[in-house]
C-alpha cells in the first residue's frame, strides 16, 4: 500500500443525510483495508445551516480534518455549498455535485438571489466535474429518497476501492427494507462516472 | 445506528468512551446534554450493564456519579466544557474526599466555538481543582484512556478528568475493543467520615493528601506509557497532546515529539530530559498556552504562543504557517449568500418571537434552539449568557428600570434550560418581589442537543416512562401569582397574553404548550394540515417572509409582473402561523 492519503470532502445542507453518507464512504474504506478517519460539526447545523464533512483514508492517516486546499474530491449535496467548498481542494480535484439548489434564508425571504450558473462556474475550475441529477436518477431507482445512493455510486467510481467493499457497507448501514432500492442507485451513480 | 460490535469498527471519539466505560466495568453513567459531549451517554445506554441517566444539570450529574462512586461501584460523568462551570462545586471538594469506585468526569470542550458560547479550556479545571486528566488524539485512545482513568482513579484515590474536543468528540476511526472487567468489587456502604465529610477539621487534613497526591502523580507520569517520547530528527522538538498532535505529524513528520497523555499534573522531569534531547523546544497546544506556561514556569526555554493563536482550533494549515512553511494558495470563491442554521418548519418558537418583535420587548435569552430567534428576520433575542441566565438577568433589570422601559423586559426560557438552572432564578424573582415577565418554551424536549428526554418531556435516558413535570403547578408552588398556558402556534393569543402580562407591574409566567417537529415519539407532534398560496390572490406583500420560515420562498416577479411568495409543500408543517399573517386571505390548505 502507498503511503498516500486520499482526502474527500462531503459538503451539503443538515438535514441531507450528509452524515450517514460519509458513514457509508468510512466504512468502506475500513473493509477495503485502509486506515480511516471521519471528521464533521454536528450541533447547529443540524437546523439547515452548511455542513463539511471530511472523510480521509490510506495506509496512516494522522489529522482527521483534510488540511486546507489538499481535498483530493469533493462530494456536494447541494450546488452553492459545493462551490463554496471549492477552496478546499486542490488543482485538478475531482467535483461529484448534486444538481439541486435549496434556496439558504436570505435568499428565502428575497434579499439576494440565489447565484446563477453555478455548474458551469465550477467546471470552469474543476473540469473533471460530474453534475448528478440525484433526485431523478433516484426516483428511476425506484425511491425519492435514494439520491444520496446515486451521488455515491458516482463518488465511488473515482475511488480506488473494489466494488464489492461499497456493496458491503451499504448492506451493513442500510436498513433491509431499503436495501435493493438503494443497491439500485448505486449502480445508476456508478453508470455515470 | 448498529445494534451489535463487531471487534473493531469506526467509532467517534463519543462512542470509543462509552464503550471504555463498558469496558472499565462502569455501573453509573450520568450527563446532562451538551455539544460535542452528548452522544457519551447516547451510547452507554447500549450496555445494559450501566445504569445510564439524563441529570437535571451537570452538577446534580456529578453528584449522583460521586454518590455511585462511595459506594464503591465505578461511575462516568459526561458533560460540555461549560457544564462543568456548574459542577464545579462538587469537583473541588470531590478532589479531598477522593473516590471509592473509580470516578471519570469527562468534559467535551469546544475549540472554535462550533456550538458553544465561550471558548474556555478546561484544563485550567484539572489544575484549578488538582485532579490529573487525561487527553485522547483519536478514538481508540478514547477508549483506552477511558479504561486507564479508572485505573488512576482508584490507584491515586482521586476523581479523574478527561478532556476531549469537538474533533476528537466528533471525528471517528478505527477501534479495537477489549471485554469488559467483571472482577470488580461489588458496591457496599463502607462508612468513613473523616474521608468523606468535609468539615473543616476534616478537609484541612485532607489538602495535604491532595498535594502529594499530585507531587507523585507528576513523578510517576513519566513513566507513563500515556506520555510517548517519539525521537526522530532532533532539531525540532514538539511537546503536544490531543488533537494537536494529530496535526503536528501530520505536518512536521520528521519532528521529534513528547505526546501527552497526561496534562496534568505534567510529567516534568520527562519534559526536561526531552528538552536536553533536542536543539529547538516548542509546544503545539489549542487555546491557553496551559503546558507553555507550567513548562516556563520550570525554567525550560520554549516557543509556543508566540508563534500559534490562542484563539480558535488548530488546523494543519495553522500549524504550517505557524512554522513558516509554504502554504497551499487558497483558490477564493465569491461572496455567496450565508447559510446559518434556522428554526424548523412549524417549529413552536416562531410565533412567541414574532409577537416579541412586534411588542418591541427587550428579550432576555437562554440557551437552545430558540436562541436563533436572534437571527433576522424574527430579531427578537437582547441577551445570551448561559443556561438559566434569562431569568435572574430580567429580575436585575427591571430592578433599575423605569416602570415604562421595564414593562419590556421578558426572560424567553426553554422547558430543559428552565429545570437545569432557570428554576432557582425564578424562585428569585418571586422571593425579591421581581417585575417581569418570563415565557417557559415547553417543547417536551431538550431540542438543540438532539431531541434528549428531560423530566418533563416524561420518559427517562433509557425510554421508560416517568413523571413529567407540571409546569404551571411547578410555577404556582413557587408562588407565582399569574401563571397562563398559550398556543405559541396562535399569534392572536400570543400578541394578547403576552401583552397583558408584559403590562402586568408583577412576575408572571406564561407557558407555551406545543411540541417540537422533530419529536418522533409517537402521538407527541403530529404534523397539521399543508398549507399553499393561492397565486392569484397572493398581492405579493412579503408579509408571511417576516417569520422567516424555511418553507416560505419568494418568488420573484419576472416582465413587470409582481413577486409572489410560495410553500414548499414537502417542508411545511401545517403549523398555520403564516396563514393567520395574510391579510389577503392568499395562504390556505392545500387540497
Amino acid at each position: 500500500m502507498s503511503d498516500k492519503i486520499t482526502n474527500i470532502l462531503l459538503v451539503g445542507v443538515g438535514g441531507q443525510g450528509i452524515l450517514l453518507a460519509a458513514e457509508i464512504l468510512s466504512e468502506t474504506c475500513m473493509l477495503a483495508g485502509f486506515d480511516v478517519k471521519k471528521s464533521e460539526i454536528h450541533g447547529m447545523s443540524q437546523r439547515g445551516g452548511s455542513v463539511v464533512s471530511h472523510v480521509r483514508y490510506g495506509k496512516q492517516v494522522f489529522s482527521p480534518i483534510v488540511p486546507e486546499g489538499e481535498g483530493d474530491l469533493l462530494f456536494g449535496f447541494e450546488l452553492m455549498e459545493s462551490y463554496r467548498s471549492l477552496t478546499l481542494l486542490k488543482p485538478g480535484a475531482t467535483v461529484v455535485a448534486n444538481d439541486l439548489c435549496i434556496p439558504p434564508p436570505s435568499v428565502l425571504i428575497g434579499q439576494e438571489p440565489y447565484p446563477a450558473h453555478l455548474a458551469d462556474k465550477i467546471a470552469r475550475r474543476f473540469p473533471d466535474l460530474i453534475l448528478v441529477d440525484g433526485q431523478q436518477l433516484a426516483i428511476e431507482a425506484g425511491n425519492a429518497r435514494t439520491a444520496n445512493t446515486v451521488l455515491l455510486g458516482a463518488v465511488s467510481k473515482r475511488l480506488d476501492i473494489e466494488e464489492k467493499f461499497w456493496l458491503e457497507s451499504i448492506e451493513r448501514m442500510v436498513p433491509k427494507k431499503a436495501l435493493a432500492v438503494n443497491l439500485k442507485a448505486f449502480e445508476i451513480g456508478r453508470s455515470l462516472a | 445506528m448498529r445494534k451489535t460490535y463487531d471487534m473493531k469498527e469506526i467509532l467517534s471519539g463519543n462512542e470509543a468512551i462509552a464503550r471504555g466505560a463498558y469496558e472499565a466495568g462502569v455501573k453509573v453513567a450520568c450527563a446532562y446534554p451538551g455539544t460535542p459531549s452528548t452522544e457519551i451517554l447516547e451510547n452507554t445506554i447500549r450496555y445494559p450493564e450501566i445504569d445510564s441517566s439524563w441529570a437535571t444539570n451537570e452538577k446534580v450529574a456529578l453528584e449522583v456519579g460521586i454518590g455511585a462512586c462511595f459506594t464503591g461501584a465505578r461511575a462516568l460523568v459526561t458533560m460540555k466544557h461549560v457544564g462543568v462551570n456548574v459542577a464545579a462545586d462538587p469537583l473541588f471538594t470531590l478532589s479531598y474526599t477522593g473516590v471509592r469506585g473509580g470516578l471519570l468526569l469527562v468534559t467535551a470542550d469546544d475549540p472554535e466555538l462550533h456550538s458553544s458560547q465561550n471558548e474556555q479550556d478546561n484544563r485550567n479545571y484539572a489544575k484549578f481543582a488538582k485532579v490529573p486528566m487525561l487527553e485522547p488524539s483519536d478514538s481508540q485512545e478514547c477508549l483506552s484512556f477511558t479504561r486507564l482513568a479508572f485505573e488512576i482513579s482508584e490507584r491515586y484515590d482521586t476523581p479523574v478528568m478527561l478532556r476531549t474536543t469537538t474533533r476528537i468528540s466528533h471525528s471517528k476511526s478505527v477501534v479495537e475493543f477489549g471485554e469488559r472487567l467483571t472482577d470488580l468489587p461489588a458496591p457496599a456502604l463502607v462508612k468513613d467520615p473523616s474521608k468523606y465529610v468535609m468539615l473543616p477539621g476534616n478537609a484541612r487534613g485532607r489538602h495535604y493528601v491532595v498535594e502529594d497526591r499530585m507531587v507523585t502523580l507528576s513523578k510517576d507520569g513519566c513513566s507513563m506509557p500515556i506520555n510517548r517520547l517519539e525521537l526522530r530528527d532532533t532539531k525540532i522538538g514538539i511537546i503536544t497532546a490531543g488533537v494537536s498532535y494529530n496535526y503536528v505529524r501530520e505536518v512536521l513528520p520528521d519532528a521529534s515529539v513528547l505526546k501527552l497523555g497526561m496534562v496534568h499534573p505534567l510529567p516534568f522531569d520527562l519534559i526536561r530530559d526531552f528538552a536536553s534531547k533536542v536543539d529547538r523546544l516548542y509546544v503545539v497546544e489549542e487555546l491557553d498556552p496551559f503546558i507553555e506556561e507550567q513548562v516556563k514556569a520550570a525554567g525550560i526555554a520554549v516557543t509556543g504562543k508566540e508563534i500559534l493563536p490562542i484563539c480558535g482550533e488548530l488546523t494543519p494549515g495553522r500549524i504550517r504557517k505557524a512554522f513558516g512553511l509554504p502554504e497551499s494558495e487558497e483558490s477564493a470563491v465569491e461572496k455567496l449568500p450565508g447559510r446559518p442554521p434556522n428554526m424548523c418548519p412549524g417549529c413552536p418558537h416562531r410565533g412567541v418571537f414574532y409577537t416579541l418583535n412586534r411588542l418591541k420587548a427587550y428579550v432576555s435569552g437562554d440557551i437552545g434552539c430558540y436562541t436563533l430567534g436572534f437571527m433576522p428576520p424574527l430579531s427578537a433575542m437582547d441577551t445570551c449568557i448561559c443556561m438559566g441566565a434569562s431569568i435572574g438577568m430580567a429580575t436585575g433589570a427591571a430592578k433599575v428600570l423605569p416602570p415604562e422601559e421595564r414593562k419590556k423586559v421578558v426572560a424567553v426560557i426553554g422547558d430543559s434550560t428552565f429545570l437545569h438552572t432557570g428554576v432557582n432564578g425564578l424562585i428569585d424573582m418571586v422571593y425579591n418581589k421581581g417585575i417581569a415577565t418570563v415565557i417557559i418554551l415547553d417543547n417536551r424536549i431538550t431540542a438543540m442537543t438532539g431531541r434528549q428526554d428531560n423530566p418533563a418531556s416524561g420518559h427517562t435516558l433509557m425510554d421508560s416512562p416517568t413523571n413529567a413535570i407540571d409546569f404551571p403547578m411547578l410555577c404556582k408552588a413557587i408562588g407565582v401569582q399569574h401563571v397562563r398556558t398559550i398556543n405559541p402556534l396562535d399569534l392572536r393569543e400570543c400578541k394578547k397574553v403576552i401583552s397583558e402580562e408584559m403590562e402586568r407591574p408583577e412576575t408572571s409566567v406564561i407557558i407555551t404548550d406545543k411540541p417540537c417537529v422533530l419529536i418522533k415519539r409517537e402521538g407527541v407532534f403530529s404534523r397539521g394540515k399543508v398549507l399553499t398560496v393561492k397565486e392569484e390572490t397572493c398581492v405579493g406583500c412579503r408579509t408571511c417572509l417576516k417569520i422567516g420560515c424555511p418553507a416560505i420562498e419568494w418568488v420573484p416577479g419576472t416582465e413587470g409582473k409582481r413577486g409572489k411568495a410560495f410553500i414548499d409543500p414537502l417542508l411545511c408543517n401545517g403549523c398555520d402561523v403564516c396563514r393567520q399573517l395574510c391579510n389577503f386571505s392568499a395562504i390556505q390548505e392545500d387540497i
